[in-house]
């Protein structure tokens, strides 16, 4: 059995502004699996949905956030949950922190800017498990930090004290303090610099290895991808657009999207010119019909502007969602 | 190239902050006797990189005349700084030298709306007299981005993506008609395939708007990318810099040589070596604080006359590079 299963999702923002409701269609027809022991990397343009889909798979929505329909099914072995309708506070007792955790992009939101860094870890552990012995969670909270190779003296500073990257370090460690099933971590590098960038996801790919549970990465920075993730999926105008091992989806992508993403991909040592996708994003209130990629698609075809283009699996769990591929398998 | 010729001339500047730790003495040099030019006839794309507190913003607020150098000094298009000193003519420098903020949402206010900002821009510095004189101009301005003003009209900032809302603070910067661009952390905050979008266009306001910029980043494949020239800084000193091939395709710094290797290769070939663990910097303000070379306490490299004075900024293949290694080879 899959961790996650992720059937059709459709997840959208209703808003009203001057009377005129719009919906925001961020998450439209996903469908995909996690598996234990995996880092499953998603990439893709921002606004694209990736972290709507991170706040509907975690519990974490709310209005104008909705999900219109489709299922998120998780088996965490000892239980299951479906997520579209489990209560809120079972959410809260038994899957938030201990089943699935979440870090993000500064994570300023997870730390209390006016209390110390172990007050934090206190909060959590207090709510999900109690802390009958104060000097043992002290003992075993400065363990888990040193496990992960941070100093523990980082505990009695506060959040402002801290650099980025040590920052989110702290959250990862927070993040792991029950040995979840699940982390998510969105954009968790994004705005650090490389040097840093490299010691946090090398932490996070130690973890990994060693409780060798699931990871999400979110994050738009393929080359972040092509060294970190197991599997990839790339998402576009809210839905996952192909998807493979990390290989795959580097040496033979087949998307057209995806092969315009990988060819820009600036490295040193090369100089070429590198085109960017011409056209703009999609707007999501407004989506194109067919393939949502058609307008900005070099190979468009006409039956790419009417018709959804089905997601259809090559081999090795490469899926792609594109007509040309369709029609190039048949 | 004489410093009256030049569009930019930054000429041994420090930077000192006094600030409460000890550690270092209750002073910390941001930025430690950095000098560069700018040639006037010839637009180019100056690279700034290095890990965060390496002192790019505080030289960058240096350059934007937002903060006056402990010692040493700028001139731009020939004039010294410091000699700005009316409205009149901060607005005159401000028209030419135009900056690009790493997080957008730090420059627009999430109580405003995004497309007031560009009218207020296009008014302020005279390029319309009006809104509605100014709305072709935005508009132009966000075409030039990959938007427009139809697609950010009427929306307050967290309306817009972090990409979207990026490509509105260049649209911004380019109303004026700046003669150089002052680029802080542009892309960091924007996805790869924006990424490109944004520095081409820097790339095409140089090659065709005859602008410079000077392009502050910790993302060394863009850099590498559009870059003439690159300068390394490590927490206040440029400690490497020279033309961007030479500096990024064989880095001779040991501090840029990590930097280097640290940037993850776009292909699923190259695992291995990036996975190679890395010892991460110590607190900040410890390495400003530093006798001898601030990379001594991660370098591989080190020797006693590290830690005792300043390398010396050695002029070799190329480029010059501030570490006592190459001190032989220079002569
Ligand atoms: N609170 C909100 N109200 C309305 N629209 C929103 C809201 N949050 C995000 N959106 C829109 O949803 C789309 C997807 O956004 P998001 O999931 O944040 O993308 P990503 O994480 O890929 O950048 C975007 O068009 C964005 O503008
Ligand atoms: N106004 C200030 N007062 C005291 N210290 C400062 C001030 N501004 C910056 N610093 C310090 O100067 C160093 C360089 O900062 P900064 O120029 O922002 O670096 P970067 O842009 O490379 O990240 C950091 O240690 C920072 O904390
Ligand atoms: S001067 Fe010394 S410590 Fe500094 S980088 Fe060179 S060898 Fe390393
Ligand atoms: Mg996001
Ligand atoms: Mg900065």
């Amino acid at each position: 059995m899959p961790l996650l299963q992720i059937e059709d999702l459709r997840a959208y923002y209703r808003t009203e502004v001057y009377g005129i409701s719009r919906s925001v269609r961020a998450v439209d027809g996903v469908s995909m699996e996690l598996y234990n022991n995996e880092i499953y990397g998603i990439a893709g343009e921002s606004s694209c949905g990736k972290t709507t889909l991170i706040k509907v798979i975690s519990g974490t929505l709310k209005p104008p956030l909705r999900v219109e329909s489709g299922r998120v099914h998780y088996d965490f072995g000892a239980f299951e949950v479906d997520m579209l309708t489990i209560d809120p506070e079972e959410l809260r007792q038994t899957v938030r922190w201990k089943e699935i955790s979440y870090v993000m992009q500064g994570s300023m939101s997870v730390l209390n800017p006016v209390r110390k860094i172990i007050r934090t870890f206190e909060d959590i552990v207090r709510t999900h498990q109690g802390i009958p012995n104060k000097k043992l969670f002290l003992e075993q909270t400065q363990e888990h930090v040193r496990r992960l190779g941070l100093p523990p003296d980082v505990l009695n500073l506060y959040p402002h004290q801290l650099s980025g990257g040590m920052r989110q370090r702290v959250a990862i460690a927070l993040a792991t303090v029950f040995h979840p099933s699940l982390i998510i971590a969105d954009e968790p590098t994004t705005a650090l610099d490389v040097v840093v960038q490299r010691g946090v996801l090398q932490m996070l790919k130690d973890i990994q290895a060693e409780s060798q549970n699931t990871v999400l990465l979110v994050t738009h920075d393929l080359a972040v991808h092509a060294n970190v993730a197991d599997r990839v999926g790339i998402m576009y105008a809210g839905r996952i657009v192909e998807e493979a091992p990390t290989q795959i989806i580097f040496n033979a992508p087949r998307h057209p999207y995806t092969e315009h993403l990988i060819r820009s991909l600036p490295t040193i040592g090369d100089k070429s010119v590198k085109a960017s996708l011409g056209g703009a994003p999609p707007n999501l209130a407004n989506p194109p019909s067919g393939c949502r990629f058609h307008p900005r698609c070099p190979l468009a075809m006409d039956r790419c502007r009417t018709e959804t283009p089905e997601m259809i699996t090559l081999s090795h769990h490469h899926r792609v969602a594109c007509h040309l591929v369709t029609e190039a398998e048949a | 190239m004489s410093a009256s010729g030049a569009l930019l001339h930054v000429d041994h500047v420090t930077v000192s902050f006094h600030i409460g730790s000890f550690i270092a003495g209750g002073r910390l040099m941001a930025v430690n006797d950095v000098s560069f030019s700018l040639d006037a006839d010839r637009p180019e794309i100056f690279a700034i990189a290095g890990e965060s507190g390496s002192g790019k913003t505080t030289l960058a607020r240096v350059l934007l005349h937002d903060l006056d150098p402990t010692q040493g000094k700028v001139l731009f298009e020939g004039r010294d700084l410091a000699t700005i000193k009316s409205r009149r003519d901060a607005m005159e420098f401000m028209r030419k030298v135009q900056p690009v903020f790493q997080n957008p949402f730090e420059t627009f206010s999430p109580l405003r709306r995004v497309e007031d900002y560009l009218f207020e821009t296009a008014i302020q510095f005279g390029r319309a007299k009006n809104r509605r004189d100014a709305a072709p101009i935005v508009d132009e301005a966000l075409r030039l981005v990959g938007l427009s003003l139809d697609e950010v009209r009427q929306r307050y900032p967290h309306e817009l993506s972090g990409g979207q809302i990026q490509r509105v603070s260049v649209a911004r910067a380019l109303i004026p008609k700046p003669h150089l661009i002052l680029a802080d952390e542009p892309v960091s905050m924007v996805d790869a395939s924006l990424r490109m979008a944004i520095v081409n266009l820097f790339k095409k306001l140089r090659d065709e708007q005859k602008v410079s910029v000077i392009y502050i980043t910790h993302d060394l494949a863009t850099a590498y990318y559009i870059s003439d020239r690159i300068a390394i800084m490590l927490r206040g000193y440029v400690v490497e810099s020279g033309p961007v091939e030479k500096v990024l395709d064989n880095p001779l710094h040991p501090y840029t040589q990590l930097l280097q290797e640290s940037v993850p290769r776009p292909t699923a070939s190259e695992r291995e070596q990036w996975a190679k663990h890395i010892e991460l910097g110590t607190m900040e303000v410890k390495e400003y604080g530093r006798i001898g070379c601030k990379y001594a306490g991660r370098c591989p490299h080190v020797m006693d006359v590290c830690k005792q004075t300043d390398p010396p900024d050695v002029e070799v293949e190329g480029r010059t590079v501030k570490c006592y290694l190459y001190l032989d080879d220079a002569r």
